[in-house]
């Protein structure tokens, strides 16, 4: 496994890259919004990336509750950390894709505000992981993240539930895009999926170490008692 | 493609803060390799 990561690091770089060169080279332009319309390249992957990582989220906490296998937990935390990233981008890029077509940063509209709700709903998964020295920390935040896993599909189908001023859905939503348009959006999407993957196994194995490490250290500090 | 400065804010905003993460993350782990590495002495 650990002869394979690089080559997934160098893998992932070059989706990256082509990714980025068909946002900025080979989309063509969107006519009414110009330019400024390539944010999506970013946007929409980041959203999809971050709600595919908190249903696998979702998933781990009901196998840690079931089960309580230690690994289901370290996964759960991990994808919960790095969907809470890709989550801030997708928070950060909205207002500045908003900004120049709708004339603000930020409104209280249906699909922004839900979609601030699923971000300080995980950040206070991670904080209670975070700061809570309790046993039953674990067990706390998976329940947290099964509730928290509820306000997916919300966020994601605000958009038809309530009248609010973000666009309907490109993709699945019965609008049309241009194939190179479409392309773009998918290969950026494998591309930060791909990232995704490397950075929570890079965290995964991070956290494994942390538990390792304080293992350690609590058995040292045992034998030293006695 | 004419630049246009909120593309290029949004572009380097996502980088900004996927590099900081991964940034934290390799400092814990030195952190991290440091104490096993006084561990094992």
């Amino acid at each position: 496994m650990k002869r394979l990561f690089p080559i997934l690091v160098v893998l992932t770089g070059i989706l990256l890259s082509y990714g980025l060169y068909q946002a900025l080279v080979v989309a063509p332009t969107e006519q009414t919004m110009g330019n400024v319309q390539r944010i999506f390249y970013y946007h929409v992957p980041s959203a999809w990336t971050a709600f595919i990582l908190f249903f696998v989220n979702f998933g781990a906490s009901v196998a840690y509750l079931i089960k309580r296998r230690p690994t289901a937990d370290i996964i759960a935390l991990v994808t919960a950390e790095v969907g809470v990233v890709f989550c801030t981008v997708v928070l950060i890029t909205g207002p500045i894709w908003a900004r120049p077509v709708w004339g603000i940063w930020w409104t209280w509209d249906m699909r922004l505000t839900s979609t601030l709700v699923l971000w300080l709903i995980y950040m206070s998964y991670l904080f209670l992981r975070r700061f809570s020295s309790s046993g039953e920390t674990p067990v706390l935040a998976a329940a947290l993240a099964v509730l928290g896993a509820l306000c997916v599909p919300f966020v994601y189908f605000s958009i038809w539930f309530f009248r609010t001023q973000h666009p309907q859905p490109v993709v699945g939503g019965g609008g049309s895009i241009d194939p190179r348009m479409l392309h773009a959006l998918l290969i950026n999407w494998l591309a930060f999926s791909c990232f995704a993957f490397l950075v929570c196994w890079s965290r995964y194995r991070l956290e494994k170490l942390q538990r390792d490490v304080d293992h350690a250290h609590a058995t040292a500090s045992l034998l030293e008692t006695r | 493609m004419r630049a246009n400065p909120y593309l290029f804010a949004a572009y380097a905003a996502t980088w900004i803060i996927h590099i900081t993460y991964l940034a934290t993350i390799a400092r814990r782990y030195s952190r991290l390799a440091r104490e096993v590495r006084e561990l094992q002495k």
